[in-house]
């Protein structure tokens, strides 16, 4: 590990309080808010028309996605507030090219590509992806007879996920329409069918207000898209206020506070994924006296797990965030290919930490999705054998 | 559930669920009555509440027809009691014959207290129906008769009136049957509305004797600049027309046209009011606080309101809003309730919902209540302890049911106070809601403690209320049934204003 990685337990939430939350049909958004924001980082919303966009993230390797639009970061360096028309000129800027006349494309540079000497842009949500997609993209180290030549040769390549826009969110856009604001609120916390789908932390209360409607175009796992059908209604609430304990209106304005503390804790308690969990986190990009970092929970197949980019200040305050849910079979990818790389891709190795049999590990494998990793014989050899073994 | 004795035998214990349930349609008919417009509402679309409110009209009519007539006078907004009349024409006479006469007086009645445009639209709807029954064209045919002044309705509302004379085979009078039929073959009318009307065709002068919005149409056929057009045509605007003028007048550059505010009706004033910027707003404070004070005394001099010592908690919450067809309407209706409670009674405080800008607590009849913007959480629980605190007998909260800060917070707090606290000073609570939820085919609710009430406009909230033993489920059907007979037997009983 060096000194751009480090792991941390929970996202700092600390600093933002969580108001009670705001509920329709199965959707649970969750207020977040910050009573002093800081003015010396600013985000705005830069809009790609194109269908999508392809990234040269290096010279090599293109990231392929719909991207609606990138999220430009203007700072100062002293401290000072970022003025309005900096912000209007970033967003201005031309980024990139557009290819295509019928089906267009937007080719870019880089994740986080630096446009000035106090102007950054990025992908939002795209670069923690990136780091999920490049997460062991090279391949084995190690030429195992078992894997394919092109496995050998070019890694992964192309290693692809799904993922679901907002708006396929049953119940989601609806939500946000009528999702009130509150005063000083910078972030939320999206629930669909009580399981927490995204967290969303801008640096500014009205960058927030200008960046509120992107959720919808943001994308979220598929298990996110299935508990959309699923859930009707919003059923776990708090206890009601203790009417045995009240004798004047003072009680009841005490009662009425303690509700809100126990909406409070209800909100921390569901959103145990953003404070209890350890991440593994890696810098992207440093802009002092911030930096851009992406990351990744412990990929532990049994719990839910995110991925994740934020930009902390150099004094530990997060900034800004986007998390998103990984649905259990990308988990379980994840979670297999790193399990392969701590055992350099000695499937035999892996298959005895895994407490399996190799045969077993190479099924799991392809089931997966990475059967292209491997020779055809040693696939239909291993399901052979199984089968066979599953006849006697 | 209210059964007062325990019921020994399965068919007293239907019979009681029965009544039970059909006073829960009932309620939940007139309610929505009070609040539905079939528009677009901030939280639902406009196809979405008439599809509901079709539906609860057809249902009502088809099992409760005494009551769906009867609700013609219990005071439900203009847009629901052409809905009922629409209904009524379309399902023919009753075959008693005191409820045809009951029915047809209500008819009458209802029409007469319509505006012209609504009415007008009614005839065109049965036309689209294609309801054509006997009763219909004599409907039809005698409030045309009733009308004051013909010739001026012929003009105003050629298209409509020569579609509904076509559809009711009308006997017209010399001169409006040709203009309404065969305009293009007179060389000249003797009467000399019609005869602007003709000359209007090509002669400028001759479009500043017609009505605003007829003249408007020959306005842009002569290609008559706009400031020219308003200055001339000023002294044929009604007061509703100079009054929607009031905004576009800034933007299209031509001299505003004078208005006396203060007979603009209270919650019209108010949207026009919540319409304009904050700084224009403050700019005139003064001058809209007093209209609005005497709007208000107009209205309640029309329709008194009792309360004794009033506190209000109005909502301005970002969903005060409104829609693109009812822009800050829930806004407007409490800042209207506002001015109403305050000029009825002298011990009014209003509780405004927490807002982004400023911490503002109690404000008092005299405060200057519309400058509030709708934005931020709906924060109902804090204005509603800080109510309760200064010991008034009537809460009304004016809130569009969405509470989320945090959710089901008032219901918990009334409940406990009513059942804790209300031996020491008991308080009336209600929720005025001013939006209807089509999902739910009523006015959403806070909660099962406070009854909750249906309100279209400000002025309405008398009638409202004097309704509002029967939204709580205190009363039966029965005496549901008479309130309304009792009502109606006013409404016919009243003569022409």
């Amino acid at each position: 590990m060096n000194e751009r990685q480090r792991t941390l337990t929970g996202l700092s939430l600390d600093s933002l309080t969580m108001a009670p939350p705001q509920l329709l049909g199965g959707v649970r958004l969750v207020p977040l808010i910050r009573s002093a924001s800081r003015s010396d980082l600013r985000l705005s919303r830069r809009v790609y028309a194109e269908d999508s966009a392809f990234v040269e993230v290096d010279s090599k390797t293109f990231y392929t996605a719909y991207v609606p639009h990138g999220l430009v970061a203007n700072w100062t360096t002293d401290g000072g507030a970022v003025f309005g028309s900096q912000m209007t000129q970033a967003t201005k800027k031309k980024d990139g090219k557009s290819y295509g006349q019928f089906i267009t494309a937007r080719g870019l540079r880089k994740m986080a590509r630096r446009e000035g000497k106090t102007q950054l842009r990025f992908l939002p949500l795209h670069v923690a992806m990136e780091g999920l997609l490049a997460l062991h993209f090279g391949g084995p180290d190690i030429a195992w007879t078992e894997y394919s030549t092109a496995a050998m040769r070019t890694g992964l390549s192309p290693r692809i996920e799904t993922v679901v826009p907002g708006d396929q969110i049953a119940g989601l856009d609806d939500a946000l329409r009528l999702f009130e604001i509150h005063e000083n609120q910078v972030g939320v916390l999206v629930f669909v069918s009580e399981s927490l789908a995204s967290a969303c932390v801008v640096p500014h209360p009205e960058d927030y207000v200008a960046l509120h409607h992107t959720l919808i175009t943001d994308f979220y796992g598929d298990l996110i898209w299935q508990y959309g059908f699923y859930a009707t209604d919003n059923v776990v609430c708090p206890d009601p206020i203790d009417i045995e304990s009240i004798t004047s209106v003072a009680d009841l304005r005490r009662e009425v506070d303690r509700l809100r503390n126990r909406w409070a804790e209800m909100n921390a308690l569901l959103s145990t994924a953003c404070c209890d969990r350890e991440y593994r986190a890696e810098r992207v990009y440093r802009f002092k006296p911030f930096s851009l970092e992406r990351f990744i929970t412990d990929l532990d197949p049994a719990a839910e797990n995110h991925i994740g980019e934020a930009i902390y200040a150099d004094d530990g305050s997060l900034q800004y965030l986007k998390t998103y849910r990984m649905s259990s079979s990308q988990t379980r990818r994840a979670y297999l290919l790193s399990q392969l790389a701590d055992h350099e891709w000695d499937l035999d190795q892996c298959a005895m930490a895994l407490g399996c049999t190799k045969d077993e590990l190479i099924l799991r494998l392809e089931n997966a999705g990475f059967g292209y990793l491997l020779h055809q014989h040693v696939i239909d050899g291993a399901r052979a054998r199984v089968s066979r073994q599953l006849r006697k | 559930m209210s059964v007062k004795n325990e019921p020994q035998t399965f068919d007293e214990i239907y019979a009681a669920q029965k009544e039970a349930s059909e006073r829960e349609d009932l309620v939940m008919f007139i309610n929505a009555c009070f609040a539905a417009t079939g528009q677009t509402e901030y939280y639902s679309s406009e196809r979405c509440g008439r599809v509901s409110i079709d539906f609860l009209h057809s249902y009502v009519l088809a099992n409760y027809r005494t009551v769906y007539r009867r609700v013609l006078a219990a005071g439900v907004n203009d847009f629901n009691r052409a809905r009922i009349v629409t209904k009524l024409l379309s399902v023919g006479a009753p075959a008693d014959k005191d409820d045809r006469l009951e029915e047809g007086q209500l008819i009458s009645r209802t029409l007469r207290s319509l505006p012209a445009n609504r009415v007008f639209a009614l005839f065109a709807r049965l036309r689209e129906l294609k309801v054509n029954n006997r009763r219909s064209r004599a409907v039809v045919r005698d409030y045309l008769k009733s009308r004051s002044d013909p010739t001026f309705d012929a003009v105003k509302y050629r298209r409509k009136i020569r579609m509904a004379a076509r559809h009711a085979h009308l006997r017209l009078d010399g001169e409006t049957g040709q203009f309404l039929f065969a305009l293009k073959d007179q060389k000249r009318f003797t009467t000399p509305l019609f005869d602007a009307f003709l000359r209007a065709h090509y002669a400028k002068q001759a479009v500043y004797e017609l009505p605003y919005t007829v003249a408007e149409g020959f306005a842009a056929r002569h290609g008559i600049p706009r400031d020219e057009f308003m200055r001339k045509i000023e002294p044929q605007m009604t007061h509703a027309e100079k009054q929607r003028v009031q905004a576009s007048a800034g933007r299209q550059g031509f001299v505003k046209p004078d208005v006396d505010l203060a007979r603009t009706p209270l919650t019209r004033l108010a949207i026009y009011v919540a319409s304009l910027p904050l700084e224009e707003r403050r700019r005139r404070a003064t001058e809209l606080h007093e209209s609005l004070r005497a709007s208000a005394v107009r209205a309640l001099r029309k329709r008194p309101v009792q309360l004794g010592k009033v506190a209000l908690v109005l909502d301005r919450s970002r969903s005060t809003w409104g829609s693109r067809e009812k822009r800050r309407r829930p806004l407007a209706i409490a800042i209207a309730i506002h001015y109403l409670m305050g000029e009825s009674t002298s011990e009014m405080r209003a509780f405004w919902t927490p807002s982004r800008s400023d911490a503002q607590e109690a404000i008092t009849t005299d405060d200057h209540a519309f400058l509030v913007e709708a934005g931020g959480q709906t924060d109902l629980a804090s204005p509603l302890l800080s109510a309760i605190e200064w010991h008034p007998d009537n809460i009304i909260i004016v809130s569009d049911g969405y509470e989320n800060a945090p959710p089901d917070a008032v219901n918990q707090i009334v409940d406990a106070y009513q059942k804790r606290l209300s031996q020491s000073h008991a308080i009336a609570f209600i929720h005025a809601n001013p939006v209807f939820d089509p999902d739910h085919f009523s006015p959403r609710p806070l909660g099962d403690a406070l009854t909750t009430i249906g309100l279209r406009d400000a002025e309405d909230l008398g009638a409202s209320m004097g309704f509002a033993k029967f939204a709580s489920g205190e009363a039966s059907q029965t005496q549901l049934e008479s309130y309304l007979g009792v009502l109606a037997k006013d409404l016919i009983g009243r003569n022409d204003e």
